[in-house]
C-alpha cells in the first residue's frame, strides 16, 4: 500500500455528522419515550387526571345523559372502575360493587361509574344483568381511557378521583369486601 | 281430464302456483345459508384484524375467551349481512386503529409507508455515485499494487482460475 | 444457603470483570504488559465463576428449591428434568444470566489465543469485553437477582435476597407456576441458546473492530482475525431463527412459522447486517476495499444485537415474545445508548484513516454485485426497523396505537429477496475485477434457459399466479447456475486429471471449502425460497365442527373425525384431550393423526399440538380448535394444506452441512503431487480477471 497514491483522507462531512447525531439522539429519545410509557400511566397519583369522554351503554346512563366529559362530575367524587365481560376476578367484585353502590347513590356526592375494557356489547350486557349493575356504564372506545388511566392493561382496577378531579388512590385486582370499597373512597376526603 | 288441463286460465294458475313455490324455497334457502355462516367466512375476517388486547396476536388463532367473543361477534354481524369492510370499521371504531394489520393511509401513518422507499432510493443513488467515482481510470501504480495484493490473497482460486481458463479454451 | 453461594459467586464475578477492565486501561496508559496480562487472567476467571453460579442455579432448578423465586416462577414439580434445565433460560433472570455465562465463556476463549502479533489489540478487546459482562452481570445483581428468595413476615410475603427486616423467615411454596407450556417443547432446549450463541458471539468482532478503531490499526488484520468469529456467530443466529421456525410452527397452533412479530425482527435485523457483512469482508480480502463500510457493518450488527435484546426485555415492543415488564429497562437502555454514541464517535473519528483504495472496473464485477446484495439486505434492514419503530412513533407524535403487520412487511420485503435471489444466482458467475455483459451471458444462457423452461411448465401445470412463476423462475437460476459451477469445476478436473466424476467433485471441493460450501449455503437458500413461496401463496385452509364419522374436505384431502379421548396424566400434571381423525388423499386412505389439546393445570393454559402428514409436496396440518367444547358429538378442526413447506426443512439442513463445509479448512495442496503438473500457470493472468 503506496503512500504517493493514497486516495483522500477527507473525514466525514459536518452534515453527515451532524445527521448521525440527531439520528442516534432521536432514536434514543423515541426508545426512553416508549420505555416510560410501558412503566407508567398517564395518570399519576397527586396530578389531575387528563380529561376523556364517556358514552354510556344503553340504560347505563348517567342522569339520563348518553355522553359526557369526565370533567362534567368536577364537585364530586369519582370512583372508576374498570373491568371486562371475559375477566374472571371482576366478577369476584362486582356484587360488592353493586351493594356500595346502593349505600353512595343517594348521597349524590360519590359517582360510580363502571369502563368496559375492550368488550362485545353482547358480553357487556349479559354481565352487567347477571349481577344486576346499576350504576352508570361506559365501554372503553378506542381504548382511550384504559390509556389514561391503565397502561398496564389489566382489569380489573379502581381509579378514586377526588372532586378537584386529582387522581387520589389505585386498586389493582378485584375488592374483597364492601368495607374494603368503603375505606377505599374515604381516601378522597 | 284433457279439457281441463287445457283450460288456459288453469295453466295460469298452476304456473303461478309453481312459481310462487319455487320463489318461497329459494328464499327460505338464501335465508338459511345467511343465518349461519361458516368458520371459514369468520376466519377470513378476523386473519385480517388483530387482537384488541393480547400483544400482537391475529384475531383467527388468539386462544382467550375475550377472542372467543369478538369472532362470534364477527359471525353475527356476517349473519346480519354486515359486509368485510363494515365490520373492519365497526373493531376499528371501538377498539383503534390498532386492531388493523395495517396503519390506515391517514396523516401521520404516511410516514410509515413512504420512509422506507425514500431511504433505499437515497441508498441506491449513494451507491451509484460511489461507483461513478470508483470507475473512474486511476494511475498506473495504483493499478498494479492492487493486482499483487489481490494475487496474494487469491491463491486459493488460482486452481479454479487456471480451470476455468481451460474450460474457455475447450469451448 | 446455596442461594447466598450462588449470590456471592456472582458478585465476585462482577468485582473481576471491572477490575479486568480497570487494569487493561491502566495497563495501556502505563503501557504496563504486566497489568494488562493481569487483566487477561482476571477476564480468564470470569467464564469458571460464572460457570459455578450457573451451576448452582441449575442445581436449585433441578431440585425444585422453590423458595428461590425464579425457581419458584418457571419450574414445578411435575415438570421433567430436561425442561427444568432449559428453564434457566425461561424468565428474565436466568437467562440474563445465561447470557452473561455465554459472553464470558466467549471472551475467556479469545483471551486464549496468541496475541504477539496483535497485543496492541489485547486491552481494548478486554476493556469492551468488560464493560459488556459488566453491564449483564449488573443487571442480574441489581435489577433481576435470580437468587432471589422468599420471606415471611407478619403473614406477608416479600421476595428478597437477604432478610428483608428481623424476624424474617424463609417461605418456601408447595410447588412452583412451571414453565409456559408454549415453552414445554424440544425445541426450547435449543432455540434460545443458539440465538444467543449468535447474539453474543458478534460481541468479538465488535471488540475487535473497536480495538481497531482505538489504536489505528485499522488495516485487514482486525477482520481476518475476527472472520470466524463472524461465520460462527452467523451459524448460530441463522440456525436460531430456523429453529424458532419450526418451533412455531409445531406448537404455536397458527400453521405458520413466521409471524413479523417485533422481537423476531429484533433478531432477523443482526442476521441480515451480519450476511451482508459476510459477503463485504471478502471483498474487502480480494480487493483491499471497502474498509470503512465493514466498520460499519460490524458495528452495527452488534448494535442490532445489543438493541433487539433490548428492546425484547424491556417491555418497550409488544409481543407474544416478549418478557413481563422489568425493571431493567432504563438501565440496559443506558449500556445501549453508550455503546451507539462510543462507537459513532469512534468511527467519525477515525474516519479519515479507513483508508480506501477503491478502484472498480466494471458495474457486472463481483464486488460491484456484492455491493448490490449489501444495498438490498440494508433495505430489508431500513424495512425492519421503521416497521418496529413506527407503532413507538405514532404513540408519541399522535396518540394512537397502531399495529405494523405481515402486509407491511411481506409487501415490502419481497421484491427486496427476489433481488437477492438474482443476485445468488449472478453473482457467483460474475468475477473480481471485470466481467461484461457478454462474459457473463456467455456463463448463464443455459441456466435461464432452464429457469424459463420450468417456469412455462409451471405455469402450465401448477399456477399462474404471477409472484409465484416469478419466485420459481429465480429459484430455478439459482439452484442451475449453481450447480452448474460445480458441474463445470468437476468437468474440468476430469478432463486435466483424468478422474472420475465422483473424485473429480469431491476433490474440487476439497480444494476450495469456502467457495463451494457458500454454493451449498446458496443452494440451501433456494431450497428454504421454495418452502417459502409454497405455504406464503399457496396455503390453503378450512374449519368446520363435525360429529364424530362426519368429515372435512379440502383440496385433495379428505379428514374424517373418529374419535375423542381425554383424560389426565397426574405425573405430568397435564390433560390430554386427544382426537383421531382418519385421512384419505383423493379418496385413498393415508393414515390417521392425532391432534390434541394439551392443558397444564399450574399455568392453567391450553398447548395445542397438531397432527401433520408432511410430504415433500405439502404439509397436512390439522388442529383441534376449542372454540366450541370438544366431544364426541361435535369437534372443530382446523385444517392447513400448506404446499411444499417441507422444503424449508430440508433447505435447514443443507444449509447446516454448507456452512460446516465452508468453515472447514483447505486440503494442503503438497497432499496432491497431481497438482505439481498444472503448476506453471499464468500467475498474471489469473490475478488481473
Amino acid at each position: 500500500m503506496t503512500e504517493t497514491n493514497a486516495p483522500q483522507k477527507r473525514s466525514v462531512p459536518l452534515w453527515a455528522q451532524v445527521t448521525i447525531w440527531v439520528v442516534l439522539v432521536g432514536l434514543l429519545a423515541l426508545v426512553g419515550f416508549g420505555l416510560k410509557r410501558a412503566s407508567n400511566p398517564l395518570a399519576e397519583i397527586g396530578k389531575p387526571v387528563p380529561d376523556f369522554d364517556l358514552v354510556y351503554y344503553e340504560g347505563y346512563e348517567y342522569n339520563g345523559t348518553p355522553q359526557m366529559k369526565l370533567s362534567d362530575l368536577q364537585g364530586k367524587i369519582v370512583v372508576i372502575n374498570i373491568w371486562a365481560s371475559w375477566c374472571k376476578p371482576c366478577e369476584q367484585e362486582a356484587p360488592d360493587l353493586e351493594e356500595a353502590w346502593q349505600l353512595y347513590k343517594d348521597s349524590d356526592d360519590v359517582v360510580f361509574i363502571g369502563v368496559d375494557y375492550v368488550d362485545t356489547p353482547e358480553g357487556a350486557f349479559g354481565y352487567l344483568k347477571k349481577f344486576a349493575i346499576s350504576f352508570p356504564n361506559a365501554p372503553d372506545l378506542q381504548s382511550n381511557i384504559s390509556s389514561i388511566l391503565n397502561r398496564q392493561m389489566g382489569v380489573p382496577e379502581t381509579y378514586l378521583i377526588d372532586r378537584e378531579g386529582v387522581l387520589r388512590q389505585i386498586k389493582i385486582g378485584p375488592f374483597a369486601s364492601v368495607a374494603e370499597i368503603q375505606a377505599f373512597i374515604a381516601n378522597a376526603e | 281430464m284433457k279439457k281441463i288441463l287445457e283450460s288456459k286460465t288453469l295453466r295460469i294458475t298452476l304456473y303461478a302456483l309453481l312459481f310462487a313455490v319455487l320463489t318461497f324455497a329459494a328464499y327460505t334457502t338464501a335465508s338459511a345459508q345467511d343465518t349461519a355462516p361458516t368458520d371459514d367466512e369468520v376466519n377470513a375476517i378476523a386473519k385480517q384484524l388483530f387482537c384488541p388486547v393480547c400483544e400482537n396476536t391475529p384475531l383467527d388463532v388468539c386462544p382467550t375467551e375475550a377472542c372467543r367473543q369478538w369472532r362470534e361477534l364477527i359471525r353475527q354481524m356476517l349473519a346480519e349481512g354486515k359486509t368485510e369492510q363494515e365490520i373492519k370499521d365497526y373493531f376499528v371504531a371501538n377498539y383503534g386503529a390498532r386492531v388493523l394489520s395495517e396503519p390506515p393511509r391517514t396523516g401521520f401513518n404516511w410516514l410509515v409507508y413512504l420512509v422506507p422507499p425514500v431511504l433505499i432510493l437515497a441508498g441506491a443513488f449513494a451507491l451509484f455515485n460511489a461507483f461513478r467515482e470508483w470507475t473512474k481510470p486511476k494511475s498506473a501504480e495504483a493499478g498494479s499494487g492492487q493486482d499483487e495484493e489481490a494475487g496474494a490473497s487469491s491463491d486459493e482460486d488460482d486452481y479454479i482460475q487456471r480451470l476455468e481458463e481451460e474450460l474457455k479454451n475447450r469451448k | 444457603m446455596f442461594a447466598e453461594f450462588g449470590f456471592g459467586v456472582l458478585v465476585i464475578s462482577f468485582i473481576t470483570t471491572i477490575y479486568s477492565g480497570f487494569a487493561a486501561f491502566y495497563g495501556v496508559q502505563k503501557k504496563s504488559a504486566s497489568l494488562v496480562e493481569s487483566a487477561r487472567r482476571a477476564q480468564l476467571l470470569t467464564f469458571p465463576l460464572l460457570t459455578i453460579a450457573a451451576g448452582v442455579l441449575i442445581y436449585m432448578l433441578v431440585n425444585s428449591q422453590f423458595n428461590v423465586a425464579f425457581v419458584y416462577e418457571v419450574t414445578s414439580k411435575s415438570m421433567p428434568t430436561y425442561l427444568k434445565v432449559t428453564a434457566w433460560w425461561g424468565g428474565q433472570a436466568g437467562s440474563l444470566m445465561f447470557w452473561a455465562w455465554l459472553l464470558a465463556a466467549f471472551t475467556s476463549a479469545v483471551t486464549l489465543r496468541k496475541w504477539d502479533r496483535d497485543i496492541e489489540f489485547l486491552p481494548w478487546v478486554i476493556i469492551v469485553s468488560s464493560v459488556t459482562l459488566t453491564f449483564f452481570i449488573g443487571m442480574n445483581l441489581f435489577f433481576e437477582n435470580p437468587f432471589t428468595r422468599f420471606w415471611q413476615i407478619n403473614g406477608q410475603i416479600i421476595p428478597s435476597m437477604f432478610a428483608p427486616m428481623a424476624g424474617a423467615e424463609l417461605f418456601t411454596p408447595q410447588d412452583g407456576n412451571g414453565l409456559n407450556p408454549l415453552l414445554r417443547h424440544p425445541g426450547m432446549v435449543i432455540h434460545p441458546p443458539m440465538l444467543y450463541l449468535g447474539f453474543v458471539a458478534y460481541v468479538i468482532p465488535y471488540a475487535f473492530a473497536i480495538a481497531a478503531l482505538v489504536t489505528g490499526r485499522t488495516d485487514d488484520r482486525w477482520t481476518r482475525i475476527t472472520r470466524r468469529w463472524s461465520l460462527w456467530a452467523w451459524l448460530f443466529l441463522t440456525l436460531g431463527l430456523v429453529l424458532g421456525g419450526r418451533w412455531a410452527y409445531d406448537v404455536l397452533g397458527w400453521g405458520g412459522y413466521w409471524g413479523w412479530d417485533p422481537v423476531e425482527i429484533a433478531a432477523f435485523m443482526p442476521w441480515l447486517t451480519g450476511t451482508a457483512l459476510l459477503h463485504s469482508v471478502m471483498i474487502q480480502e480480494k480487493r483491499g476495499m471497502l474498509k470503512h463500510w465493514n466498520m460499519i457493518l460490524v458495528i452495527l450488527t452488534y448494535a442490532l444485537v445489543i438493541f433487539g435484546t433490548f428492546l425484547t426485555r424491556s417491555g418497550v415492543l409488544s409481543s407474544v415474545h416478549s418478557f413481563a415488564n422489568s425493571p431493567i429497562g432504563p438501565f440496559f437502555m443506558g449500556y445501549v445508548a453508550l455503546t451507539l454514541i462510543v462507537s459513532a464517535a469512534l468511527l467519525i473519528k477515525r474516519w479519515p484513516e479507513l483508508r480506501a483504495e477503491t478502484e472498480m472496473k466494471s458495474m457486472l464485477s463481483r464486488e460491484a454485485l456484492f455491493l448490490f446484495n449489501n444495498l438490498l439486505f440494508m433495505g430489508i434492514l431500513v424495512v425492519c426497523f421503521w416497521g418496529v419503530i413506527s407503532p413507538l412513533a405514532s404513540e408519541l407524535f399522535t396518540g394512537t396505537k397502531i399495529t405494523v403487520g405481515p402486509p407491511y412487511y411481506e409487501r415490502a420485503t419481497g421484491p427486496l429477496f427476489a433481488g437477492l435471489l438474482f443476485l445468488m444466482a449472478v453473482a457467483p458467475l460474475s468475477a473480481w475485477g471485470l466481467s461484461t455483459v457478454q462474459t457473463l451471458g456467455r456463463v448463464i444462457w443455459k441456466s435461464a434457459l432452464v429457469a424459463v423452461v420450468v417456469t412455462a411448465l409451471s405455469s402450465i401445470f401448477y399456477t399462474q399466479n404471477v409472484y409465484a412463476l416469478i419466485g420459481f423462475f429465480l429459484i430455478t437460476l439459482v439452484l442451475a447456475t449453481t450447480i452448474n459451477e460445480f458441474w463445470r469445476g468437476a468437468a474440468a478436473r476430469m478432463h486435466a486429471q483424468k478422474e472420475n466424476f465422483f473424485t473429480a467433485l469431491i476433490r474440487l471441493m476439497g480444494r476450495n471449502h469456502r467457495r463451494y460450501g457458500g454454493y451449498i449455503i446458496h443452494i440451501s437458500m433456494a431450497l428454504m425460497a421454495i418452502g417459502i413461496l409454497g405455504i406464503e401463496i399457496f396455503q390453503v385452509q378450512t374449519q368446520g365442527t363435525v360429529a364424530a364419522g362426519e368429515s372435512l374436505e379440502l383440496a385433495e384431502y379428505r379428514v374424517e373425525y373418529r374419535e375423542l379421548a381425554s383424560w389426565d396424566d397426574r405425573g405430568a400434571a397435564v390433560n390430554y384431550t386427544r382426537s383421531v381423525v382418519d385421512i384419505y388423499e383423493n379418496g385413498v386412505y393415508i393414515g390417521q393423526l392425532y391432534p390434541r389439546i394439551d392443558y397444564y393445570y399450574d399455568s392453567q393454559q391450553n398447548m395445542t399440538i397438531p397432527g401433520q402428514h408432511a410430504t415433500l409436496k405439502d404439509d397436512l396440518y390439522i388442529l383441534l380448535v376449542d372454540w366450541q367444547p370438544v366431544s364426541n358429538s361435535g369437534a372443530t378442526f382446523k385444517i392447513y394444506v400448506n404446499p411444499l413447506v417441507n422444503w424449508l426443512w430440508i433447505g435447514s439442513f443443507t444449509f447446516l452441512f454448507g456452512l460446516i463445509f465452508a468453515a472447514w479448512p483447505d486440503k494442503d495442496p503438497a497432499d496432491e503431487p497431481v497438482r505439481r503438473k498444472v503448476s506453471h500457470g499464468n500467475k498474471q493472468a489469473s490475478a488481473a480477471d
